[in-house]
């Protein structure tokens, strides 16, 4: 089993001290620090999301994880040269105002954060306003909402016709989710897609891109 | 205890489905199954319904009313929605629910003193869910300040502590047992109740945690819950808690619950 693989294996159980250790290890033996992390952390991370996609894994399993991976990142990182990580594209990711739910839209976070995008968390009880400012000012390609409240999914459209009004709604693509979000709804209010969990919205997202 | 039963509420796929097509006996039905099993309410959400849900509301008081005769528990956060229900709604309804936040709470609390409803408060207000159990306590003491001011009786508030979900925070339980403890000696007379299987969002067999937080929390002090009253398993175990506890005199309830297993 390479080095990598012991990385990779690492973050999949969610030992922090023990993907730390095998990251030293593979610098150690001069691993290249972007395939240590692309080959080893963020592959973890990518079975860890398919895991928890099939209900194999379960959410403080993906938490554990996610803190794992980001030990091991924080011990390549100054190896690293600003522009030699692959960056799929900026997502801005918040729940929209009125909804306080944080968890799902912080799975979602991980997911797309270890698939090589790059993550502006913009939070919850987010108003339209601030993801239009945040399209704008990190010039992302997609834009994520989450809702949990059949009394704040309509506040996803709101978000669709300020971006509209904002001239942006051309140049990002609008995905969303939450519980009670469907396709349906999705199509209803003029969104690019809906993803049913946080594993596929990463895969949704690279189609929209392609 | 007081049980709330949760069925009828749109988020699930059945119930949405028969709302869509006006499906009146499986709605009835579940509504008469409910009560069958115990439940002091009927809850009724029609939140799913964006563009009609006023209507649809009013759709399921006006069926649901028809076959059962225990009160129903009108579940939307939407003002006008429950003031439309509450209209046509025989008895005194319980209504799910009022919070600190502002616009809310000034929409709905005349609408509540008017008809003269019992009412579920949730523990947040303006700055989100509540993150201690002090936090939760000072949201609560505001809500019922506010609550009894207005005249309703501390017997008619509904506290609900609002749980997360422990996969996220391995605390989140102690918290909550916390909350429902210091409520519970702060306000005697108030009604205690939860949603609470949000405490086992995020982990497998769902069911074990939500069975054991239900004890713990009557343990505390939590004398309602919003649950699924066909659980028989939950239902016992909310039985057999009360004789334990001593809530049910010569466990006669525990004692009518064998005898009609075994007959």
């Amino acid at each position: 089993m390479s080095v990598l693989e012991y990385v990779k294996n690492s973050v999949i159980k969610g030992d922090d001290e023990q993907v730390v250790k095998d990251v030293n290890m593979a610098i150690d033996m001069k691993e290249d620090p972007i395939s240590i992390i692309n080959n080893g952390l963020i592959a973890g991370m990518n079975v860890v999301g398919s895991r928890f996609k099939a209900e194999e894994m379960f959410v403080p399993e993906v938490l554990m994880s996610a803190q794992a991976m980001a030990a091991g990142v924080e011990v390549v990182q100054p190896l690293i040269k600003e522009g030699d990580i692959t960056n799929k594209g900026t997502i801005v990711l918040g729940t929209v105002k009125g909804d306080l739910h944080d968890i799902g839209k912080k799975l979602v976070a991980i997911m797309f954060d270890s698939n090589g995008y790059n993550v502006v968390d913009i939070g919850f009880d987010v108003p339209a306003e601030k993801f239009v400012e945040a399209v704008k000012e990190h010039n992302a390609q997609i834009v994520g909402l989450s809702a949990l409240l059949t009394t704040t999914m309509p506040e996803m459209k709101t978000v669709i016709d300020t971006l509209k009004g904002a001239g942006l709604r051309d140049k990002v693509k609008v995905i969303i989710g939450g519980a009670p979000v469907t396709e349906e709804f999705s199509e209803e209010i003029g969104a690019d897609g809906y993803s049913p969990d946080a594993g596929s919205a990463t895969q949704l997202a690279d189609r929209l891109l392609a | 205890m007081i049980i709330i039963g949760e069925l009828i509420n749109s988020t699930r796929k059945d119930i949405k489905k028969a709302i869509e097509d006006e499906d009146v006996a499986y709605i009835q039905d579940i509504a008469k199954k409910q009560e069958a099993a115990g439940a002091d309410y009927i809850d009724v959400n029609a939140g799913m319904r964006l563009h009609d849900e006023i209507e649809k509301l009013c759709w399921l008081v006006k069926i649901v009313q028809e076959v059962v005769n225990v009160p129903l528990c009108i579940d939307s956060p939407n003002p006008k929605a429950i003031d439309a229900a509450l209209k046509i709604h025989k008895g005194q309804a319980l209504v799910n629910s009022i919070t600190m936040e502002k616009e809310r709470y000034d929409e709905l609390l005349p609408i509540i003193v008017k008809n003269n409803t019992r009412i579920i408060a949730l523990c947040m207000d303006e700055t989100g869910m509540p993150k201690t159990a002090e936090q939760r306590i000072n949201v609560a003491k505001k809500l019922a300040d506010g609550l009894l001011d207005a005249g309703i009786k501390e017997e008619d508030i509904f506290f609900d502590p609002l749980v997360k979900p422990l996969s996220v925070d391995i605390n989140f339980g102690n918290e909550i047992l916390d909350s429902i403890e210091a409520l519970r000696k702060e306000y005697p007379n108030v009604n205690i109740t939860s949603g609470l299987s949000n405490i086992s969002f995020g982990l497998p067999n769902r069911s074990q945690i939500n069975q054991a937080f239900m004890v713990m929390c009557m343990v505390k002090g939590m004398n309602s819950a919003i649950v699924d009253p066909l659980n028989e398993r939950m239902m016992d175990l909310i039985v057999s808690s009360e004789a334990c506890l001593g809530l049910d005199k010569f466990c006669m309830n525990y004692i009518k619950r064998q005898r009609a297993k075994s007959s």
